[in-house]
């Protein structure tokens, strides 16, 4: 089956793609497997200037997931684009870069640098990290500000494909696709982590410096399926699901809703290699509902009468 | 493409160690080789995950090698959480899948005398280091421990290298504790040894300050709860001489004791 997908203008081999902050730079999981089986990676988050993120400690397990609050801890986009990006393949592995700033003229800023680089296939970004204290979050809950900085990116992006990464800590999610579409978006990707907590009883303490992280893995796939089916009704543009994604029959899923293409996050870390696997058994599990095509699976979810 | 470094591994056999507490089970777990091309090193960890584990428990485990040859690598674990307590279910058979080896490593130099100073659980890498080091009789282990010694491999290593041991069975027993690493520090020292250290972070803490304080040459194996072992989810950074947050999993876990703070 022809797995590949056009993703506003992009050709992608197939619709897998790695999450930001998942996956680091793409070079960490190299020995896992083939970078170039994937349909593309979306690099950790960068920002004008290097970052130390949150103090420790800023991960804990949850059931079925996880809560981070890393803070987009960050060796700047400079760093990045010298030392990173030309040892990923970037000739044949479409690389998408991630976008954190804390106000749409500095999102403008950081669009200018990376629009002149060959090896940069798009830009994500990030208006919806729930763990730094300016930007992020807060943009990702006003649509205002959603269409300011997806038209302050886009406008500096030269011809590089904008998404605008959404949250799912909204009232009204097809609101703020629709804000990143007016902006100018190319595409939008959803969900961000789920603003969560978790503490520890003994100690009587969060278990988290940061005290609220973000919630990812499998316990939030039904929220993040409900979100991209909203988001596919909301807006033209396409959209790239992703939030709990482990096997490839979640995957699918994604696609079933309608999602053009999707990503593997926390999944990253059930195995290191996952996102290998997903993109290889995906052909495997469409064949077996007996999808014609991916073009004719994707969307097709029946809704009862 | 070189070939996928996680690979799915058998149990060949997991037992307790002497008589440990109920949920307090100190365990050695044998895996087959996973057939690692370019070998491995002692001080280096690998990430585990039962193929059997449902999504309940997302992460792989983080534990140091404690020793291996052709056919089977021995690591070592405490039951202190749901995910080890769930390992030691683990039976003969049972497949692992098992990622590595990872990250930064112990010198082993060649005529000068070596201190290894373990706490708790921190043995594990020593049992290795014993085995692999060419002069084991420039070696000493010092090893701090609150279970009898009976519940670690600590007679296998009396066998072949010079120990010493203080259990931990009160309080007061720390300052014991601190006193005579601090003293063993600075003898190594001023005899241009090697120290090498594994254990909990207030230990390390005691043993980095006796060598910055006496200019020992020391390495220390950290640990942190990590997410995924290689070096992309920054969850368990610690701080650099310089402050800036690095990564234990790829930058260490073994660090040198000048290139890490562990005071902030």
């Amino acid at each position: 089956m022809d797995m590949s997908v056009d993703f506003a203008g992009l050709k992608l081999k197939n619709p897998i793609l790695t999450a930001s902050g998942t996956f680091g730079s793409g070079l960490e999981f190299k020995r896992f497997g083939d970078l170039e089986s994937l349909g593309g990676i979306v690099v950790k988050g960068l920002s004008l200037k290097p970052r130390e993120g949150n103090p420790m400690p800023r991960i804990a397990e949850t059931p079925c997931g996880m809560l981070n609050a890393i803070g987009i801890q960050n060796p700047g986009v400079e760093d990045f684009l010298t030392k990173k990006l030309p040892k990923l393949p970037w000739k044949t592995l479409p690389i998408f870069v991630n976008l954190y700033a804390t106000d749409a003229a500095e999102f403008g800023e950081l669009a200018a640098v990376l629009a002149g680089e060959e090896g940069v296939a798009a830009l994500e970004v990030n208006v919806s990290c729930p763990n730094v204290k300016e930007g992020g979050i807060a943009f990702g809950q006003d649509p205002s500000q959603i269409t300011k900085v997806a038209e302050a990116v886009k406008k500096n992006a030269g011809n590089k494909p904008v998404i605008i990464k959404l949250s799912p800590n909204v009232t009204d999610i097809a609101t703020c696709a629709r804000a990143a579409e007016d902006g100018g978006a190319d595409g939008i990707s959803l969900i961000n982590t789920l603003s969560g907590m978790a503490v520890d009883i003994e100690r009587r303490t969060p278990r988290l410096a940061n005290v609220i992280g973000g919630l990812s893995g499998p316990a939030v796939k039904p929220v993040a399926l409900r979100c991209v089916y909203q988001a596919v009704n909301a807006v033209k543009i396409p959209v790239i699901g992703l939030g709990g994604i482990a096997t490839a029959e979640d995957a699918a899923e994604f696609l079933l809703v309608g999602a053009t293409a999707v990503q593997i996050g926390t999944a990253n870390f059930l195995r290191p290699d996952t996102a290998f696997k997903i993109a290889e058994e995906l052909p495997k599990v469409l064949a077996r509902v007996n999808a014609k095509s991916l073009d004719e699976f994707r969307g097709s979810l029946i809704l009862p009468k | 493409m070189s070939a996928n470094n996680c690979r799915a591994v058998k149990v060949v056999d997991i037992k307790p160690l002497g008589h440990s507490s109920p949920g307090e089970e100190i365990v050695e777990l044998k895996l087959e080789y996973p057939g690692w091309e370019s070998g491995w090193r002692v001080g280096q960890f690998v990430m585990i995950r039962p193929v059997s584990w449902p999504l309940d428990l997302i992460w792989g485990r983080p534990f140091s090698i404690s020793n291996a040859d052709d056919t089977t690598l021995t690591i070592l674990f405490q039951v202190v959480g749901r995910g080890t307590k769930r390992l030691m279910e683990l039976t003969k058979g049972d497949s692992v899948n098992i990622w590595g080896p990872l990250g930064s490593f112990f010198s082993k130099p060649k005529d000068r005398p070596v201190l290894m100073l373990a706490g708790g659980m921190g043995i594990a890498p020593f049992c290795g280091y014993v085995d692999s080091h060419e002069q084991p009789e420039n070696l000493k282990l010092f090893f701090a421990h609150r279970p009898p010694l009976g519940n670690y491999p600590y007679k296998a290593l009396s066998d072949k290298v010079e120990v010493e041991d203080i259990q931990e069975t009160k309080p007061e027993d720390i300052q014991t504790i601190i006193a005579r690493v601090e003293a063993l520090v600075k003898e190594y020292g001023d005899k241009n040894g090697l120290v090498v250290a594994c254990g909990p972070t207030p230990f390390l803490r005691t043993i980095q300050r006796a060598a910055l304080k006496y200019g020992v040459d020391a390495e220390l194996s950290l640990e942190n709860r990590m997410a995924c072992g290689v070096g992309a989810c920054l969850g368990c950074v610690c701080k650099d001489s310089e402050g800036h947050h690095t990564q234990v999993c790829t930058s260490g876990p073994v660090f040198k004791a000048t290139a890490i703070d562990m005071e902030g």
